[in-house]
């Protein structure tokens, strides 16, 4: 349980930057209360306001905010069986399924510790992230011109900071590179929030066609949370 | 995007990331579990985020532009290597940022 409110703390503090982030995108404070709330998942929310922010259309937003969830999926066959929900409480399980409760939760030898941190850190998590947006959605109101602030390199650096856990491996920084390439290359000629989707598109691709060392999605969040615990 | 249009399309990003959430819990545990689709779904996050950088920190309007974001970024990397927290990572990249526009870079 220290384990899971240590997570929860460190990362409903990048809550702050996520709120205001989204009022710089050109979110109000509800509809960055909103995705928070609903949406619950800090890269779904970071890519949604960053292509909404950057002109792209609904439709591009939606689909790079859920295929960026996609991996919440696959963790819903790690957490099901620990948790063993019914009804509501599966219901409430799901919307608690993100990278930091999945890690601590399997990350326990004891069934009972299994379940207690999974449920502690996405409690947890829940509520300190949503806490911590609206803080921040506050003080980005207030900013004024975002550029003067450096604002817009701040988003730059949360993905930066997302996506830095899960390069671990040669498969992922491979990826990593072509999906910049070709985002810079068709940007001038691809509606915007269409050259970020063509990067999802290549990364299937590669996913496919590469059968290498196993770029596995437990291994990078476990990266990711020991990563957290160690800063201060 | 903007006012009920955005709404919407917040509602419905919303409840899609839900059911994707959901359908891990529902769906029999070895239709999710194969290592191919793990290893796709990694790769696909990696890609997005990927993406979403380069977007965010060199582009403008839909043309390639390079400015005091790139400098900030690489700010923000260094700030990565040493293992700084998420926040002071964010952070970082938005002093460096400010200060080389304070100074006149665009």
């Amino acid at each position: 349980m220290r384990q899971a409110l240590s997570v929860a703390v460190a990362t409903g503090l990048y809550g702050v930057s996520f709120g205001a982030l989204s009022v710089v995108a050109g979110l109000d404070v509800w509809q960055t209360m909103a995705l928070s709330l609903v949406m619950f998942s800090g890269g779904s929310q970071f890519a949604f306001i960053g292509v909404a922010g950057s002109g792209g259309s609904p439709g591009a937003a939606i689909a790079t905010a859920a295929l960026v969830g996609v991996r919440n999926a696959l963790y819903g066959p790690q957490v099901a069986p620990l948790v063993e929900a019914r009804g509501a409480h599966r219901l409430l399980a799901a919307q608690l399924t993100i990278d930091e409760s999945t890690a601590v939760g399997t990350a326990q030898r004891d069934p009972t510790a299994a379940r207690v941190g999974f449920w502690w850190t996405g409690a947890g998590v829940f509520l300190l992230w949503n806490v911590f947006t609206l803080l921040g959605a506050l003080l980005g109101g207030a900013a004024g011109d975002p550029r003067r602030y450096g604002l817009d390199a701040a988003a730059a650096a949360a993905f930066l900071g997302l996506v830095w856990p899960r390069l671990a491996d040669r498969a992922a920084q491979v990826v990593a590179g072509a999906a910049v390439v070709v985002a810079l290359a068709t940007t001038p000629v691809l509606p915007s929030g269409v050259p970020v989707l063509l990067a999802a598109g290549l990364a299937v691709l590669v996913g496919v066609l590469w059968r290498p060392d196993g770029a596995g999605v437990p291994r990078a969040v476990a990266a990711r949370v020991s990563s957290e615990r160690r800063s201060p | 995007m903007k006012g009920a249009v955005l709404w919407l399309a917040i509602v419905a990003a919303g409840v899609a990331t839900f059911a994707i959430k959901l359908v891990g819990h529902l769906l029999p545990r070895h239709w999710l579990a194969k290592p191919p689709v793990a290893r796709v779904a990694a790769l696909v996050t990696v890609a997005l985020l990927s993406a979403l950088v380069a977007v965010q920190a060199a582009t403008s309007n839909g043309r390639v532009v390079l400015d005091a974001r790139v400098a900030g970024l690489a700010a923000a990397a260094v700030a990565l290597v040493v293992r700084a927290p998420f926040v002071v990572v964010v952070l970082v990249a938005a002093v460096v940022t400010a200060l080389l526009r304070w100074a006149g870079l665009p």
